[in-house]
């Protein structure tokens, strides 16, 4: 076990847990303020498709992260005038932007770049960069040299999400629109104005979390490059109960499982002498999620508006 | 005058779907007329266009089937793509264990391991639902990944031939094959897959058409669906209720394994399915939930996935990913439906009650 338990681990761990922990608090915005997001791997891969086109224009990786979250909270937008405003189903609605971004991206890359597999590669130096880049003198270190700036920022989200979910008025409104909308409504906070900036909000959060797959961790978007990373962000929220330390701690347990996969790949034996199977590890994060939500460890409870359009007459 | 209503609503859905499908084309360069000339007019060929565009129907109406039933019952089921991955490869694993049986008893076993294996795993999240309340959307979600992981496992240590670089099991045994309908209908040739599970098809359209309407069960699946708490003052049990119309669901899924591999592939192919599941959605909320309508979707989503290869093939620039953003649209304009109804009344004066096809999303 030591061969696979070393520092490499740990960067691989926090390298993984990135995109997860920018979409899964994406996520708790929209949750929080009671729309359903299950859209986070379509919004995901419209950051990701658009950091990467943008990018490789402009040669900036910050106005490809800047297309990313304005993509991305568009197409977010539109799941919220859909199922604020039209009452649409939100897991139904999701799933049709989840399905938009498995075929908008091909489409478009083959249009722009005559290929609907990816976009062409981007050169390492127009890349977000990592924190040795940024502080030449760190780069000694090599726990800065391999962490990105994005796992930096990162972190600063879930501080500055729980520091306005709990210590502002927007956040209290949030809460409240999601926990209780007819009292919030009462109590004169417009509920559908909050849940729109919520949703919005989500979509340049998991945009971002895209942008750090195809421009960060990679140089170039792939067909459904997230491989249900938006889902597992998704579960991630449930399992550290719409919360943003305990999410966070989620993401990094469930990049963990992945880093684990990754270093055990033909390294670790079973005791029979075979390789230990990469797909029971990929199970993990799934029935964590299953086991959690089914109250074996800890109640998990969702926002009491979760998922309830809010109609004033009614 | 509702039944026009009923039919108008996702005409209206699919054609703005096209219309923004069309100036993604327009924005693209490429031109719009040409690719839908291309997208919808090779389905009506014979005998390829339309032999190809029924066997593509063929998974579409068992998954619209699936989550129809399930919507009818009031509950989501995203998990259809997990349940027909499970089942199909149940399916190939009783052709493979029992390749030696005849065929009269080796297809009908087939079968049964498809309808049991998507019961099974559909069921799972019917009875987490029933037994700790947890929603069953995410549920199936992560039944979905887990199905994917579990069946790779199995294909990928245990049922493929050594030395085989592709990700699929051994073959089945000969008699569990089932007929092409090639080899009964003149001028189909059989090299198209199309085959008995088509008919088969058809049949569970109208078998969950009976069920749903014309008995008690299914009286009380749509009961609980429309009023849970009605239903359960009648004497309904919910949970049973939950547990039941979930397993019924994924069991409807889980016939596309023999459509699949009894039918096609003569073996199991790990991530076979082109989204099927997910399209089951589509097809059902455009079909209304109504066998009859999912029929219907299951052919027009069929043809789009059929007219994807001249598109692909044909034009400058779109690629067939198109059909699976037309897909997303009717999605969207479906369930955003209200919008349409929104207008429509200020003409119709007060268009009352709207038959709202889809479940209340609480999580």
């Amino acid at each position: 076990m030591r061969s696979i338990l070393t520092l490499s681990l740990v960067f691989s761990t926090i390298r993984l847990a990135t995109p997860l922990v920018w979409a899964a608090i994406g996520g708790l915005y929209s949750e929080r303020s009671g729309v359903v997001n299950i859209a986070l791997e379509g919004l995901m891969l419209a950051g990701a498709f658009t950091a990467a086109a943008v990018t490789f224009y402009t040669h900036s990786p910050w106005a490809g992260l800047g297309g990313a979250m304005g993509a991305a909270a568009l197409m977010a937008s539109v799941l919220a005038v859909a199922c604020i405003r039209f009452k649409a189903n939100e897991v139904v609605a999701g799933t049709g932007i989840n399905i938009l971004f498995l075929g908008l991206p091909a489409v478009l890359s083959g249009a722009l770049f005559l290929s609907s597999g990816s976009t062409p590669q981007i050169p390492k130096e127009d890349l977000l960069p990592t924190l040795a880049q940024l502080v030449p003198i760190a780069s000694q270190w090599r726990i800065l040299s391999d962490v990105s700036v994005m796992s930096l920022l990162a972190l600063l989200v879930v501080v500055l999400t729980s520091y306005v979910l709990y210590r502002t008025p927007f956040g209290l409104r949030l809460r409240s629109v999601g926990e209780n909308p007819e009292a919030a409504d009462a109590a004169g906070v417009r509920v559908n104005r909050i849940r729109y900036v919520s949703v919005a909000l989500s979509g340049v959060l998991a945009g971002v979390g895209g942008a750090y797959l195809s421009i960060g961790q990679s140089s170039l978007f792939t067909r459904n490059m997230t491989a249900g990373r938006g889902f597992i962000a998704l579960a991630a929220l449930i399992f550290g109960k719409w919360r943003p330390v305990q999410t966070m701690l989620a993401c990094l347990l469930f990049g963990f499982a992945d880093a684990l996969t990754i270093q055990m790949q033909g390294v670790a034996k079973l005791p029979s002498g075979e390789d230990v199977p990469v797909q029971f590890i990929q199970m993990i994060p799934y029935l964590v999620t299953i086991v959690v939500l089914a109250g074996f460890i800890g109640q998990s409870r969702a926002p009491g508006a979760l998922g309830v359009p809010y109609d004033k007459e009614s | 005058m509702t039944f026009l209503r009923e039919l108008l609503f996702p005409l209206i859905a699919v054609l703005c779907a096209f219309l923004v499908g069309a100036i993604v084309v327009l924005f693209i360069g490429d031109s719009p007329v040409e690719t839908y000339r291309l997208l919808l007019g090779s389905a009506f060929s014979w005998p390829d266009g339309i032999g190809y565009t029924l066997f593509f129907a063929t998974p579409l109406i068992f998954t619209g089937l699936a989550v129809a039933v399930a919507l009818r019952g009031g509950l989501l089921n995203i998990g259809a793509e997990g349940q027909l991955y499970v089942a199909a490869f149940a399916t190939a694993w009783v052709g493979i264990k029992l390749a030696s049986f005849p065929a009269v008893l080796l297809v009908p076993l087939c079968c049964v391991a498809a309808i049991a294996a998507g019961a099974v795993w559909g069921a799972i999240p019917g009875l987490l639902k029933a037994r700790f309340g947890s929603h069953e959307v995410i549920n199936t979600i992560m039944l979905n990944f887990i199905a994917v992981a579990l069946v790779g496992y199995l294909t990928q240590y245990h049922y493929r031939i050594p030395g085989d670089p592709i990700m699929e099991s051994a073959p089945i045994g000969n008699a569990a094959h089932i007929a092409r309908l090639g080899r009964f209908v003149p001028g189909l040739p059989e090299r198209i897959p199309l085959n008995f599970a088509f008919l088969l098809a058809l049949l569970a359209s109208w078998l969950v058409y009976v069920l749903l309407w014309k008995t008690k069960w299914g009286y009380e699946i749509r009961a609980t669906g429309q009023n849970p708490a009605a239903a359960e003052y009648g004497g309904v049990s919910i949970r049973r209720q939950v547990v039941l119309t979930m397993a019924i669901s994924g069991a409807l899924a889980g016939m596309v394994g023999i459509n699949e591999v009894l039918g096609y592939r003569y073996r199991y192919y790990d991530g076979f399915s082109d989204n099927y599941g997910f399209t089951g959605i589509a097809v059902a909320l455009l079909g209304r939930n109504h066998p009859l309508g999912v029929i219907v979707a299951a052919l027009l989503f069929a043809v789009l996935q059929r007219g994807g290869v001249p598109v692909d093939a044909f034009t400058q620039l779109v690629s067939k990913d198109i059909v699976l953003i037309l897909q997303a649209l009717v999605i969207l304009f479906v369930a955003a439906e209200a919008m349409f109804r929104r207008s429509g009344r200020r003409w119709q004066g007060a268009g009352g009650s709207s038959g709202q096809a889809t479940a209340p999303g609480k999580i």
